[in-house]
Formats: structure tokens, sequence, C-alpha cells
């Protein structure tokens, strides 16, 4: 027993890695705030782009989502990180970062939106164009905020998973949170650091959590 | 009457795939008439409606409104939809906007006013249906009537040359039903042009200056109400008014 607390939870190595892991967790709150806009904001385009129904635009689209859907994100920031300098596009690992989550969360994010939107009913958007709304304006104040809304607990889970999915920007050697844990690990010798990591993750995401609970539990009350 | 009518189809023909639901169909609307379209389910009077203001794009026909080709490729559809004002069934509130915000929505965004003169002319669309004192609740928190008339609000307080009525009061409670209808009695004493589909019959009678009748995706016949409703020509008019009459 003392020997499973020496190992994971040892105070004293918690101090000694504290500096460490609180780079870490300013490099995981930064790439939080990059991607989570940055997927939204593809998500945004994609669904919009998704109520347009000409081939031209449905079956790129298509193909677009379907890859980057299924391709892990892991490889993709590899890819784009280390493959694509050698044909002359060096973006940098903050770059990769962004770009590899636009594609990735974008696609997520995009197809959750379009769900939002396509539970918004037919009606709406023929009351607003009547009332001479182009179909942008229509989309921006009446179709997507009530899309939005209908969607609510769907996007703040799928940015939980988001958040945790920055731990893999330490491929592309952004030291974030549990790449600085797991470089206090192989330091101390001991599994402390992980755990403290974990904790960190734990009070950041857990407001959330409940929040979507709360969300979730309205939502089904609501359809009762 | 002899002016020039506000409402001018030509000829409109609709299909839906393999369905022809409008078969040649003209109609006429002079300025401050009140139009009654009436006919059974499917009858094509709801489809007509909304090629009058392009919700539905006709497959062949001219519509011209208030001097404006609506089927012309260079008209700009926005401009043209805000002379146009459309009540549908449904209400279509937003629900996420209050009904003064409702009513200035486009009043914002398609004509372009400030905040505040919006709120003030939405306010003033809203005492016209005698709703001034609901301004700050939304859809959720009003009956049925009441969402309709936060509806027309938001279609007068453009300032439209004609309405449409696409059913406004079948989804309603009985109860609620006499209050949409005042409001658009009152809409009419303002001398505001209006095209209805309704199975109101009663303010039909009262309220219409010509009713028509569609069955088929046709116009079958169409008269002042007093002959109409009296002395029908057709038979299937006849068929159709002995059924709606004896609810």
């Amino acid at each position: 027993m003392d020997m499973f607390l020496e190992t994971f939870f040892n105070w004293q190595i918690i101090e000694e890695a504290w500096p460490i892991l609180w780079q870490g967790l300013q490099a995981t709150l930064l790439l939080s705030l990059l991607v989570v806009p940055l997927g939204i904001a593809g998500g945004i385009m994609i669904a919009v782009l998704s109520t347009f129904h000409a081939p031209w635009v449905k079956w790129p689209l298509c193909v677009y989502v379907d890859t980057f859907r299924a391709l892990p994100p892991l490889v993709l920031l590899i890819f784009i990180f280390a493959g694509l300098p050698f044909v002359g596009i060096d973006v940098g690992p903050w770059g990769a970062v962004a770009i590899g989550f636009f594609l990735n969360t974008g696609a997520y994010y995009g197809e959750i939106l379009r769900a939002g939107i396509e539970s918004v009913p037919r009606g709406q958007l023929e009351a607003a164009r009547s009332t001479g709304l182009t179909r942008g304006q229509t989309m921006a104040h009446v179709v997507l905020p009530q899309a939005v809304r209908n969607v609510l607990p769907d996007l703040i889970s799928n940015t939980l998973e988001v958040v945790k999915l920055t731990s893999i920007a330490s491929v592309v050697a952004l030291p974030e949170l549990l790449f600085q844990a797991r470089q206090a690990q192989s330091v101390t010798y001991n599994a402390t650091p992980i755990m403290a990591a974990a904790v960190v993750y734990f009070i950041l995401l857990w407001p959330v959590v409940r929040v979507l609970s709360r969300l979730e539990n309205r939502q089904l009350a609501g359809r009762r | 009457m002899t002016t020039t009518p506000i409402v001018e189809a030509r000829a409109i023909h609709k299909h839906f795939g393999h369905l022809h639901v409008l078969k040649g169909v003209d109609l006429r609307v002079a300025e401050k008439e009140l139009v009654f379209l009436i006919g059974p389910s499917g009858s094509g009077k709801s489809t007509l409606l909304r090629c009058l203001n392009r919700l539905e794009d006709p497959s062949s026909g001219s519509v011209m409104v208030d001097g404006i080709d609506m089927l012309d490729a260079r008209t700009d559809i926005n401009k043209a939809r805000q002379r146009i004002g459309m009540v549908f069934q449904s209400f279509n509130l937003y629900p996420h906007m209050t009904a003064l915000g409702n009513v200035a929505l486009a009043l914002r965004k398609v004509q372009g006013m400030g905040k505040a003169e919006a709120e003030a002319r939405a306010g003033k669309a809203l005492d016209r249906v005698h709703l001034g004192d609901r301004a700050d609740h939304y859809p959720l928190q009003l009956s049925g009537g009441q969402q309709q008339r936060v509806a027309i609000a938001r279609a007068i307080a453009l300032e439209p040359r004609v309405m449409l009525f696409d059913e406004p009061t079948s989804a309603l409670d009985p109860e609620l039903v006499g209050g949409v209808l005042a409001v658009m009695r009152e809409l009419r004493e303002d001398g505001m042009t209006m095209v209805v589909v309704s199975h109101e019959m009663g303010f039909a009678k009262a309220a219409a200056d010509r009713v028509v009748f569609m069955a088929d995706g046709m116009i079958v016949e169409e008269g002042n109400p007093a002959d109409f409703f009296d002395a029908p020509k057709h038979e299937r008019t006849r068929n159709f008014i002995r059924q709606i009459e004896r609810h």
C-alpha cells in the first residue's frame, strides 16, 4: 500500500514536478483556445455548405467530411507536420495543430451542426425569407441560433473530446499537459505526475461535464 | 374594377415531380380587394399563394406584383418580398426572439433601420394587432391566437402592398379564431389588399370581395360571396359548399 501511494500519489514529487506541469497546463489551455474556435468555425462552414443541394457542393463536401472523420487525427497531424515540408509547406507545430484540428474537429462539429440545422422546421426559413431576409441573413439570425440550441449537448460533448484530444499535439513537440507529465515521470521514475495531470484534466473539465448533464436532463424532461 | 391589379398571375403551372399541381391558373387582385381562395385540400390553393411571393417557383407562367415581375431573374426577390406580407398556418414565429424581436428583425436587417427605430415601428405594429403589452413575451408564452397576431404584425410592419394568408386560423383552437379574424377585418378596413386561403366561410361571406374556388389545380368558379354561396354554377362548387356547411 505504501509503495502504491509513493508511486502514484507522492506529494513531494508533485511539488517538484509542478513547474513542468504548470507549463503543460498553460499549453493545453492555449491549444484548446485555439482549436475549439477553429473547429467550430470549420463546422459552421461545413454545416452551412451542406444546406446547398447542388451536386458540385454536395459531393466534394461528403468526401471531405468522410475523409477527415475517418482519418486518425494523430496521423493527420504527423502528416501535416512532417510530411508537408517535403513539398515545401512548412507550417510549424502550431500551424500543424491549427490545420489538423480545423480539418478533423471541423468535420465533427460540422456533422453535429448539420443535424441541428435540419432540426429547424422549414417554416422558420420560409417565414424569414417571406419578409425579405436573404439566405445568409436567415441562416445567421433565424436558423443557426435555433440549430445551436437544439444540439448544444452534442456540441459541448464534442468540445470535451477535443480538449482531451489536444494531448496529441505532443507528437509535434508542443509541450502540452500530458507530454509534460510524461517528461516529469521519466525524470522522477514515478507515476505521480501522470496522476496529477489526470486530476488537473478532471478539475478543468468537470464543471463542463456537470453543465452537460444538466442540459441533457433538461432536454429529456422537455421531450416528455 | 378597372384599376391595374396589384397581383396579376397568368397561366401558372406548377409541377412537383410527376404531380401537376397547378394547371394554368390566372389570378388578378385589385387594390384593396380581399380575395378568398377556397377548395378541397390538394386543389393547389396554397401552392398558388406561395407562387405569388416565390416561396415556390412556378414551372411556367408569369407573376406581377405591384408592377414587379416576380419571375424575372433580374428582380431582387428579397426587395420584392417586402411588398408582400405572408402569414402561415403554423405561425412560424422565431422561438428564440420576443414578440418585439420577431417583428423588428426584418426592419433592422432588410430595411436597415437602427435598433431604436425598428423597435418603435415594431411596437406600433404590435399595437395594431392589440398585443402592444406582450412585446417582451416569447412565442411559447403566448396563445396560438396571440402568436398568429404577432405573425401578422411581423408582416405588416414592413408596410406591404398585399398580404397573403395561408390558412391563418386552421391551427387554432376555436375560441382563438375570432381574435385573428378581427385583426384581419381591421386590416381590410384600413384598405389592405389581401389574398386569403381559408375555410372560414363565415368570414368569407362577411368580408370577401370575391371568392375563388379551386379544384384539381384549376379555378372552377369565382364570384362575389353572395352569388357564390347562394347560387353556385358548377356541380363541384355545390358539392364543396354543401360539405363545408355541414360542419
